[in-house]
């Protein structure tokens, strides 16, 4: 449903993804694990224009797309079958949470406003906050904060949610509740592209994993042969500093 | 110290100086205000999406009008225009100028205010499907105008107060009026006094407005941390 294609990008003389392949099925749960500064950002926002790659080749719902050569028309229309969540929320701060999720059905969609409310409803009960439709970003948890953006994110029905560590701004018990939500979504079928840093997610709701290093894809396959036999040593060794500091 | 004439005058010359300042001042400043706003919110946007050409003439204009007298540039439209055939009447030409003008100084708030509202806003409204434009007018620009609010209205007060500036381009604004009174009472002191106040009532009132404006647009509220 996704694929892409020898993904490069440098910034400046930095050269941040070099040469990225990866295929997404529908509902798949994909885990992006690496160490920091290997690229997974990038990648993401690559996938979704937020950054203009150098080289690759996007094929996505049937559409091929040469990452550094689309239109704006054709990003604009790529995005609308998408959806990203970020790591810092990103929710709109002048918005109340209902109005955070309609703001894309109605503008973005033109879809009409009681329809949308009625989306956006729906979208907040699924991440169990529809007694906050109301409230702004400001006046939320970090967490609720995150789960606005999930119904943000599911309310326009995407084909693909791409997940940039939504965790790793919480505290820690707080990231229980958002990871449930993901993990109901991953359930239903759900397409879904995450980086995160939880190996308990990525062990137990995702299908696949990958793992970067360096800006390339290291090593990738189902999650049960990744993490109980890794093949490659930089796998391992990184399953083991993220076991010990697990451990701690 | 003040005897019973000199109240009188005081007295007696209140209305003559408040009409004018009700008359002249305030819709000068508030006709003015608006158009510098709008100005200014074109100035700041233009840098801000960083558009060629316009961008360099945004810059151009506020480096300009900020670098050169309020009193300066009345004088040059109001006495020097005319030398080219563009004749411009005493309140148009100070609307004119004090739009001009403030409009400059807005720009910079408004801009810097578009600046600091984070850039991951802008990335969720495209990722959920809004346009530039829309993202920016919907989400953007009503968070930098609440955080540009109270500098604005700095800007508005100071406004209020530099009207009397074109008493010298024969605006018979509120200044215009006292510095006739005195010429004819000989009471310089005791009637530049009273105007003072005037412009300090004035500029009271605006300060309420803005205390309760800023209220208004804290509905979204800031985190207490
Ligand atoms: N806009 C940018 N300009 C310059 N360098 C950048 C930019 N964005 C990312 N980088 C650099 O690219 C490299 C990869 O960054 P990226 O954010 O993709 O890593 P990451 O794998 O997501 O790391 P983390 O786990 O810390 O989030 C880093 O060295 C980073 O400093
Ligand atoms: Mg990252």
């Amino acid at each position: 449903m996704l694929e892409i294609k020898n993904i490069k990008k440098s910034f400046g003389s930095l050269k941040v993804l070099d040469g990225v392949d990866l295929k997404v099925e529908k509902g798949d749960v994909i885990a992006i694990l690496g160490p920091s500064g290997s690229g997974k950002t990038t990648l993401l926002r690559c996938l979704n224009f937020l950054e203009k790659a150098d080289e690759g080749i996007l094929t996505f719902d049937g559409e091929e797309y040469d990452l550094p050569r689309t239109s704006k028309k054709a990003i604009a229309d790529m995005r609308k079958k998408t959806a990203f969540v970020f790591q810092n929320y990103n929710l709109f701060e002048n918005k109340t949470a209902l109005q955070n999720v309609t703001e894309g059905l109605v503008i973005g969609r033109k879809m009409n406003k009681n329809e949308a409310h009625d989306i956006a409803m729906k979208a907040l009960q699924k991440v169990g906050l529809s007694d906050r439709a109301s409230h702004y970003p400001q006046q939320l948890s970090g967490g609720q904060q995150q789960r606005v953006a999930i119904a943000r994110a599911i309310a326009t029905n995407p084909k693909i949610i791409f997940f940039d560590e939504p965790t790793s701004a919480l505290d820690p018990e707080l990231t229980g509740e958002v990871l449930a939500v993901m993990r109901q979504l991953a359930d239903e079928g759900m397409t879904m592209l995450v980086v995160t840093h939880e190996i308990g997610f990525a062990r137990t709701v995702s299908n696949r994993v990958v793992f970067m290093d360096g800006g390339s894809i290291v090593e990738s396959g189902d999650s049960r042969t990744f993490f109980e036999s890794p093949r490659e040593e930089r796998t391992r060794a990184f399953l083991r500093l993220i076991g010990d500091s697990m451990a701690e | 110290m003040l005897d019973t004439k000199l109240w009188e005058l005081l007295i007696d010359s209140f209305p003559k100086m408040l009409m004018p300042g009700l008359t002249v001042t305030m819709p000068l400043t508030l006709i003015s205000f608006t158009l510098a706003l709008i100005i200014a919110t074109v100035t700041a946007l233009v840098q801000f999406a960083n558009i060629k050409g316009l961008k360099q003439l945004a810059r151009f204009y506020i480096w300009v009008v900020r670098g050169t007298p309020l009193l300066v540039q009345l004088f040059i439209v109001f006495y020097g225009l005319p030398h080219v055939g563009l004749l411009i009447d005493s309140f148009p030409a100070a609307v004119m100028v004090f739009s001009i003008n403030s409009g400059a100084y807005c720009a910079e708030t408004i801009r810097a205010a578009l600046e600091a509202v984070p850039h991951g806003q802008l990335e969720a409204g495209y990722c959920v499907g809004l346009s530039y434009l829309q993202t920016i007018r919907r989400i953007v620009l009503p968070q930098a105008l609440r955080t540009a609010f109270p500098s604005l209205f700095n800007s508005l007060i100071s406004m209020v107060k530099d009207t009397s500036l074109t008493t010298c381009i024969t605006v018979t604004e509120m200044f215009m009026v006292t510095q006739r009174i005195a010429a004819r009472t000989y009471e310089h002191l005791a009637l530049y006094i009273e105007v003072a106040v005037i412009y300090l009532i004035f500029s009271t009132v605006l300060t309420k407005v803005q205390t309760w404006g800023e209220k208004k647009l804290n509905y979204y509220g800031r985190k207490a941390d």
